[in-house]
This record gives structure tokens, sequence and C-alpha cells, in this order.
């Protein structure tokens, strides 16, 4: 008994160096004319691919700046969060993230979790810039701002692309009934759809506690003659769909949108074929030829292993770039200013900005617009189509 | 022709359901516990042969025979550990411990290989038999039902042909008799977790093999699917489970692919309360009387 007595104080003492050790490191840093930006999103877990490429596409953004000697003498400095696609967790976080001086915050990579962020950010009064939060919710107070699409967004310009590139007319729609994204893309589609002429011939749904069996459902897209099944899920319950669509003998196209993204991860280094062929909406394709990508695309393989970046790296490089741009725009040169947040947040609906995800301007919503593009993924890489 | 479909995916999850129901039945028709850590020995089974075969490329034989043998002992250890020195305390308490286990598992999973959901190997090749233009067939739904029922024949011949299948018996029909005529009850209950224990190690590979992914808490939803498709045959009874885990995949499968998707799980629950109702020992089980 002495003995464990004796562990566990020795186990407390050097816990309370250790904290004190971080603590004093957290201190150190808010002194600087350095801008603490957070990023939370999922590191571990299920959705984990979304996280890391965000965190990814944002740290070499980070580092191109600061190498360039940072924007009007402010450094930029990235500390993200793990929240595992937890609300709570996302919460969390974001306190930790503001023990740690953050100034301005990327709220959160999955709209589940960004949404309660923006409880806090608005709070806080900070700017809050969401990569890739698409649920509407995201934005929806004035100091947040978003770089990716909507997910009404994404149902109407999916259809549109279908109608207007592709020649399938016959679509069957498997969605998750118990994610809001899914829904809220897969409403939005259906809608579009009958305008433009689309006949949904099933509309078949799953739920998170039915994700694994998708016999029943694939076997009413071949009964119906569905000529193309829209897949506004995200990348997991697709691998399952795909790896039982092939078993099944079921050869039509897939098309997504950018839950889609990550699928290759997903289906690991065994299966990259199943995803031959599948199509997803994407506003960032790596192998696009402008100079700019192709910079992105070099870095990012350099840095991290020959990974090639999805457009979730490409939103959390865009939205780094854009913090600056608000930050040149709006002529801050200390980010320690009272008016610091009043000023970045108005200088968010100026500016426009030329990033990976195409050419970008925001309005009071907090919603960008740019062009939709669609790759088809081909023995293991996008290929723009 | 889409109804044949239809009917054969519901046999093979059926099988599925039914290999791990059997794991269930038998504890509880011998030790007269529920052994909810069940399910999570499907997800070990099948994490052995990722491990096995994605990871120490053994070959597919030597990977399955692993799986297999890895899950028999974690079975009997499992009880030996966990479950023995309880064998007199109230039911309750080797419950909880049976919850406790389940977690255990799940948590050990989740730190040795993260939870990420791993691509499982592929041992075999399927490819899509096609009878006609509209009839597929998938090669996995009919290897699932072949190697299932081809167990359930050698399973039904154990128990009821050999001395250890019939000792069994005794001990599942009354312990202390079956004690006096010298039938060695621990032995017994160790036999017991071992047979249940490699059959979801079986289920384990099917479930691997026919979705490809597997992760930490793979488990956990079959092996509550297969809990109430042995209550639904009458809990403690083998060819209740065999035919309440068939009529539980055939009765999920046919209800999403004609009502409707999401209410599949709610109408599988329905025709259990509405069985249990009628029949509360299950479809085939038998009512005993208990003496006051």
């Amino acid at each position: 008994m002495k003995k464990i007595t004796g562990i566990l104080s020795l186990v407390m003492v050097l816990t309370i160096i250790a904290t004190g050790f971080s603590a004093c490191g957290g201190n150190g840093d808010a002194d600087k004319n350095t801008l603490v930006i957070g990023g939370i999103g999922p590191l571990t877990g299920d959705y984990s691919t979304y996280g890391v490429s965000v965190k990814q596409g944002a740290q070499i953004a980070v580092d191109e700046i600061n190498a360039a000697g940072g924007v009007n003498a402010i450094k930029f400095e990235l500390k993200f969060e793990d929240d595992e696609t937890d609300a709570t967790k996302a919460v969390n976080a974001y306190n930790t993230l503001m023990d740690d001086g953050m100034k301005v915050s990327l709220g959160a990579v999955t709209s589940g979790a960004c949404i309660a962020v923006t409880e806090e950010a608005k709070k806080d009064g900070i700017l809050l810039l969401t990569p890739s939060g698409s649920q509407k919710e995201c934005t929806q107070y004035d100091n947040c701002f978003r770089i990716c699409f909507t997910d009404p967004q994404q149902g109407t310009v999916s259809a549109d692309y279908i109608a207007d590139n592709l020649t399938a007319k016959k679509i069957a729609i498997i969605y998750d009934k118990s994610n809001d994204y899914s829904v809220g893309i897969t409403d939005k589609f259906v809608a579009e759809a009958a305008v433009k002429g689309l006949e949904i011939v099933a509309k078949q749904a799953f739920t998170s506690g039915t994700s694994t069996d998708f016999s029943a459902q694939l076997q009413q897209v071949k009964d119906t003659g569905a000529e193309l099944v829209f897949l506004p899920i995200y990348a997991k319950e697709a691998a399952f769909i795909l790896k039982q669509a092939k078993t099944a003998g079921i050869a039509v196209p897939f098309f997504g949108c950018d839950g889609l993204d990550g699928i290759l991860e997903k289906l690991g280094t065994d299966n990259q074929a199943l995803a031959n062929g599948v199509m997803l909406l994407t506003p960032f394709a790596a192998d696009a030829d402008d100079t700019k990508t192709k910079n992105f695309v070099k870095v990012y393989g350099e840095k991290y292993n020959g990974q090639v970046p999805d457009q979730f790296a490409a939103d959390g490089y865009d939205a780094i770039y854009t913090i600056k741009a608000a930050i040149e725009k709006a002529g801050i040169n200390d980010i320690n200013a009272a008016d610091f947040n009043t000023k970045i947040i108005d200088a968010m609906t100026q500016v426009t900005v030329e990033g990976l995800t195409g050419t970008m301007v925001w309005d009071e919503s907090g919603d960008a617009s740019k062009d939709a593009k669609a790759v088809k993924i081909t023995d293991g890489t996008y290929v723009a189509i | 022709m889409s109804f044949i479909s239809n009917l054969i995916n519901g046999l093979s999850l059926g099988s599925m359901y039914a290999l791990i129901a059997l794991g269930y039945t038998m504890v509880y028709g011998i030790a007269k516990m529920l052994n909810f850590a069940h399910g999570d020995v499907i997800m070990v089974g099948a994490f052995t042969m990722f491990t096995a075969a994605a990871t120490l490329k053994f070959s597919p034989a030597i990977s399955i025979i692993a799986g297999i043998i890895v899950c028999t002992l974690l079975g009997v250890i499992i009880e030996k550990i966990a479950y023995k020195p309880l064998r007199k305390a109230s039911p309750l308490t080797v419950l909880i411990t049976a919850i406790g286990v389940s977690y255990f598992l799940q948590s050990l999973a989740l730190l040795i290989f993260g939870s990420n959901q791993k691509s499982f190997p592929m041992l075999f090749n399927f490819e899509p038999i096609r009878v006609n233009e509209d009839l597929i067939l998938k090669s996995d739904s009919l290897m699932t039902m072949g190697v299932t029922i081809l167990i359930m024949v050698a399973l039904t011949l154990f128990i009821n042909k050999t001395k250890t299948g019939r000792a069994m018996l005794a001990v599942s029909e009354d312990k202390g008799a079956a004690e006096l005529m010298g039938v060695n009850v621990n032995k017994t209950i160790s036999i017991t977790f071992a047979i249940g224990s490699s059959l979801a190690a079986v289920a384990g590979l099917f479930f691997g093999l026919t979705y490809g992914f597997i992760g930490p808490y793979t488990g956990a939803m079959p092996g509550i699917k297969a809990f109430v498709a042995a209550v639904l045959g009458g809990i403690g009874n083998i060819p209740g489970a065999m035919l309440g885990g068939i009529l539980l995949g055939v009765i999920e499968n046919l209800s999403k692919a004609y009502i409707s998707t999401e209410l599949s799980d709610a109408i599988v629950f329905a025709v259990l309360i509405i069985v249990l109702l009628v029949k509360p020992t299950g479809l085939m089980g038998k009512k005993i009387n208990e003496k006051v």
C-alpha cells in the first residue's frame, strides 16, 4: 500500500510539473505580434480525413505566408484541436484555443460541430471562417463566414451539373436520413431535378443505425433501371455502398458531393478500383492545370509523404489566405488593437480572393459564391471532367 | 426476380445472425447468463483475421484458422476470468460484468487499431454470379448461407450424438443433477464458451467479407440483433436460435425492400414484441414450470 501511494504521489508531482511548463509556453506566445488562428476538426475517428486534410492544407498556407515575412508584419500561427466531429468536444476545443490566445477561428470542419462553435464565437465577437462547415447555420451570425458551398447550394448545383453535362436522366438517391447534411442536399436536389427534367426513380434512405447493409437499397436501384446514383452522404458509408455494389454486380455510376471526398482513403489501398468512375462535385481538382494548384499539390506531397490534397485541404489553404486578404484590406498591423475584430469582420464582405477553390466573394450571409467543378475518379486519382 | 435476390440477401444476413445467436443461446442454456460480450468476440475475430492476412501477410486459410483459434481461447479466458468467479452470484451481477467485458474489448480494439475503419482483406475473390439479366446472385451471400447450414448440421450432430454434447444438454436441464451423475460442469461450460466463440469468429469472417470494412464497434449492432434472434427463437434452444436468426434477417431485408428502409429495425422489433406477447417463451422455447 505504501508503495502504491508513493507511485501515485510521484505521478501527481510529475503531472503538476508538466502542466506548469505547458501553461508557461502558452503565455509566452501571446505577447508577440503573432496571430493565433484556431482550427477545430476531427483528427481521429471515422471522419478524420476531413480534419487532417484541412489542418495540413491550412498549415501550408501559414508556412508560406510566414516565409514571405507575414502580412503587415503580422506572423500567423495555426493551432489545431481534435473534436472527433462531436459538438461538445468542439466547444471544449474552442475554449482551449481561446485560452491559447486565438484571435481568428476556423470554426469547425464538420457542420454539427461548427454550429455549436458559432454560438461561442458570437459571444466573443471574433471572426469565424469555416473551411468546410456546409450546413446553412454554420454562418448564422454576422461574424461567421465560410469557404465551401452550402448544403442547399450543393444539392442545386449537383442537379444542374448532372442535367447539363451528363446523359443520365433516371436518377436514384441513397441518402442518410439521420444526417442533416445529407437530408439538406437531398431536398434541394429533388426540387432542382424536377425543374431540370431529371426523373427521380428511387429515393432510398438509411439511418446511422442501419448504415452497414445496403443490399436492399442497391437491389432497388437495379430494379428501377436507374442510370446514375446520387450519393449525398459521407465517405464512410459510401465505401460500404461501393463494395456491396460490386459484389452485387451493379455497375451504375455514382455521383456525390463534398462528403464523398476522402473516399479513396476510406476504401484503403486494396480497394481503389471500387471508386473507378465515381464522380463528385468539388470546387478543387488536384490535377487542374493552373500554376497555383500545381504548386500546392507539389508542396503538399513533399510535406505529407506524397499525399494528394483533396478539397478539404484546399478549403483550409484558402481559409488562411482569406484571413490574410481581410487583414490587408482592413489595413491591420497590430493584432492586439481594440478594434481588430470589427475591422477584420467588416473587411470580409469587401475582399475578393482568388483561391484554389475558385474566385470567391462574400455577402452579408457569410456564404462564398464561386463556380462548381466535377471530377471523376480514375485509378485512384481525381480527373477533371 | 428481384424478390429472389432480396430473399437471398435476407437469408445471408439471417445466417450471420443465426451463427451469433447460437453463441448467445448455448451460453444461456448452459450457464444461465446473458453474455453481452459475445457480439464483440465477432469484432475480435474479424480483427485477428485482418491482422493475420493484411499485416502479417499469412494465407487466407491460416488467417481464418488464426481468427477462430484466438476467439475460441478468448471465449474460454473470458469465462474463466470474468464469469466463473461469479457462478454463485446474482444474475444481475453477471450481466453487468458481461457489459463490462464488452466495453473492455471495444476499448482495447480502439487502443490497438484506432477508430478508423479498416478495409477487410479479400480472402476470396467474389465475382457476382449472373444467372440471367435480371437475376445476379452475390457469391458471398451464397457462401455465408452454405457454410452456416453445414455448421448447423455439424452442431446438431455434435450435441445429440457425442458424449460431450449430451453432457451439455444434461447441464442445461439441471446443473445439480448433472454434477451428481458425474458430468464435469466446469469443463462443459468452458466447452460451450469455446464453441460459441468460434462460431462468432466465423460470423466475423462473413461480416468482413460481405461488408468489406471493420471497426472497433463492428460487433455491437449484429450482437444486439442476434440476441433478439435468440429471444425470438426461444433463448436456450439451439434450433430456435437458427430459426430466429434466419427469420430476423429475412424480415429485416424484405421490410427494407418492400416497406421502408428507415423502418426496417422498427418492424423487426415489432415482430419480436408480437411473438413474445403470443408466445412468451419464443417460437421454439419450452415452458418450464418452476417449483416454488
